[in-house]
């Protein structure tokens, strides 16, 4: 039995699963890392404002980013199923594949202006 | 720029195990693949396997993939893509190469069955037509997938079916729908069952292959969509989550 | 009529996981928006701190998304695992509980740190 390869997966729709399922992934994996910065209260208030200001680093800051982003674009991608899933359909919903990309490098940005890079 | 005078084709020979084999073949005006296929086992090759039936775009028995997609042969126009100089031609993927371009489809036609994709009714000859509204949503729904010819090109072009082996897949899935549709229809419960779980509707991630793809416009996704929401609703109309 | 337990079960995670997400719609875009306000001129743990402690509105709100986060997190990794890896059923969901057990203790003690504890 072959498989099918790249070829057959050029097209938006697939884009967006590919996209809401990796972005969830990172998200994953960021999560923990993210919560045990927030438990550093635990030891105090200093103990949280030395690991802020350990992510003052661009390194640190171009993380920041791309998360805001995925975390916008896994949201808008999965509005655009719940629509498939429960609403009348309406097609693959192409406008909201855009969107959602385009949605979530919007607030990305906006982040980044806000945050006074 | 006229295209070249020749087509350079790669064709599938072999089963689970082959090789891709080259073929050059006459380029012409209003040339389908099915024709190049065709010109290639009458006239170069004898020994290639392929399938096709009426060639008009009715019994989808010419579907294959070519350059990685699942169409109808006979209804691929060559200048629509044959964009480089290379067409690539391979047998329908998830399912086993009986031989070339030649797949097994018993796998498929047996989901159809376990996703109880058959009509069961309670009247006999001798009782009256049913008498059912052409406009009700749900006849409109069935309507909507009904003309599904079994051709499998959705069934190629899901990932779902080929990384879980055991999901039911888009036809089987999509005949469902439009039964589960049908209010003369009599074992709703066992077909609600049959499509439920892990190798059934939920497992459709809505990636759209199908839907896309469906020679007969037809949508899948719509279809999957439907039964999810139906699924949910038997069970918790039937027992508490 | 009896549906297979397999089934309802997999009913169940598709239905919790739509349901997670529809839910978290809400928490995502009020969090997103509070991160987006919170984040001029950049943050300190003292802003961030001023704002949770002691308030048990903030805990409500963050705790309830963490425990959708680990959820929808569990549930969707168990497909993610199914699909791509070789991992059998069993192994996909004995992996996602843990993780989603993981994010689960991990958010609530963040939660935990930044609204109730002292200090």
């Amino acid at each position: 039995m072959h498989g099918n390869r790249y070829s057959n997966r050029r097209h938006a729709s697939w884009l967006a699963f590919f996209l809401h399922r990796v972005s969830g992934v990172l998200l994953l994996i960021f999560l923990p890392l993210h919560f045990w910065t927030l438990g550093l209260a635990l030891q105090g208030e200093a103990s949280l404002d030395q690991a802020l200001r350990w992510y003052d680093a661009p390194l640190f800051r171009a993380g920041e980013w791309a998360l805001v982003a995925l975390l916008a674009v896994h949201l808008l991608g999965g509005v655009r199923i719940l629509l498939i899933e429960f609403r009348p359909w309406q097609g693959l919903r192409r406008g909201w594949i855009a969107g959602s990309v385009l949605g979530g490098l919007a607030v990305s940005f906006l982040f980044l202006l806000v945050s006074g890079t | 720029m006229k295209p070249a005078p020749t087509l350079s084709v790669e064709i599938w020979r072999g089963a689970r195990h082959g090789r891709f084999e080259r073929f050059d073949v006459p380029r012409r005006d209003n040339q389908t693949v099915l024709d190049i296929v065709t010109y290639i086992q009458r006239r170069l090759d004898p020994t290639l396997s392929y399938r096709y039936a009426c060639r008009v775009g009715m019994c989808g028995s010419c579907a294959m993939r070519v350059n990685g997609v699942a169409r109808w042969t006979c209804r691929t126009h060559v200048a629509k893509v044959a964009k480089g100089p290379l067409l690539r031609l391979e047998p329908l993927a998830n399912m086993p190469v009986i031989k070339d371009l030649a797949v097994d489809m018993a796998q498929f036609f047996d989901k159809q069955r376990q996703a109880r994709g058959q009509f069961k009714g309670l009247s006999g000859r001798g009782e009256p037509v049913a008498r059912i509204s052409p406009d009700s949503p749900a006849r409109q729904a069935a309507d909507a997938g009904i003309e599904c010819i079994g051709c499998a090109v959705c069934y190629s072009s899901c990932d779902v079916v080929g990384w879980r082996p055991e999901f039911l897949g888009p036809a089987a899935l999509n005949r469902a729908w439009t039964l589960v549709n049908d209010e003369r229809d009599v074992q709703q419960g066992e077909r609600l069952l049959a499509v439920a779980g892990e190798a059934g509707c939920h497992a459709c991630h809505s990636q759209g292959s199908c839907t896309l793809r469906c020679p007969k416009h037809l949508t899948p996704t719509a279809s999957i969509a439907g039964l999810k929401r139906r699924t949910v609703q038997a069970l918790l109309s039937g027992e508490a989550p | 009529m009896n549906p297979p337990r397999a089934t309802v079960r997999a009913v169940r995670m598709w239905y919790w996981q739509r349901l997670s997400a529809m839910l978290m719609t809400m928490f995502v875009f009020t969090h997103l928006a509070l991160i987006l306000y919170a984040m001029q001129g950049g943050l300190t743990a003292a802003e961030i701190l001023q704002r949770t402690r002691g308030n048990a509105l903030w805990g409500l709100f963050y705790g309830v998304f963490v425990v959708l986060v680990s959820l929808h997190g569990a549930l969707g990794l168990r497909a993610i695992l199914l699909e791509w890896t070789r991992l059998g059923p069993a192994a996909c969901a004995r992996a996602a509980l843990a993780i989603g057990a993981v994010l689960l203790v991990l958010g609530l003690r963040a939660v935990w740190a930044v609204t109730l504890a002292g200090a």
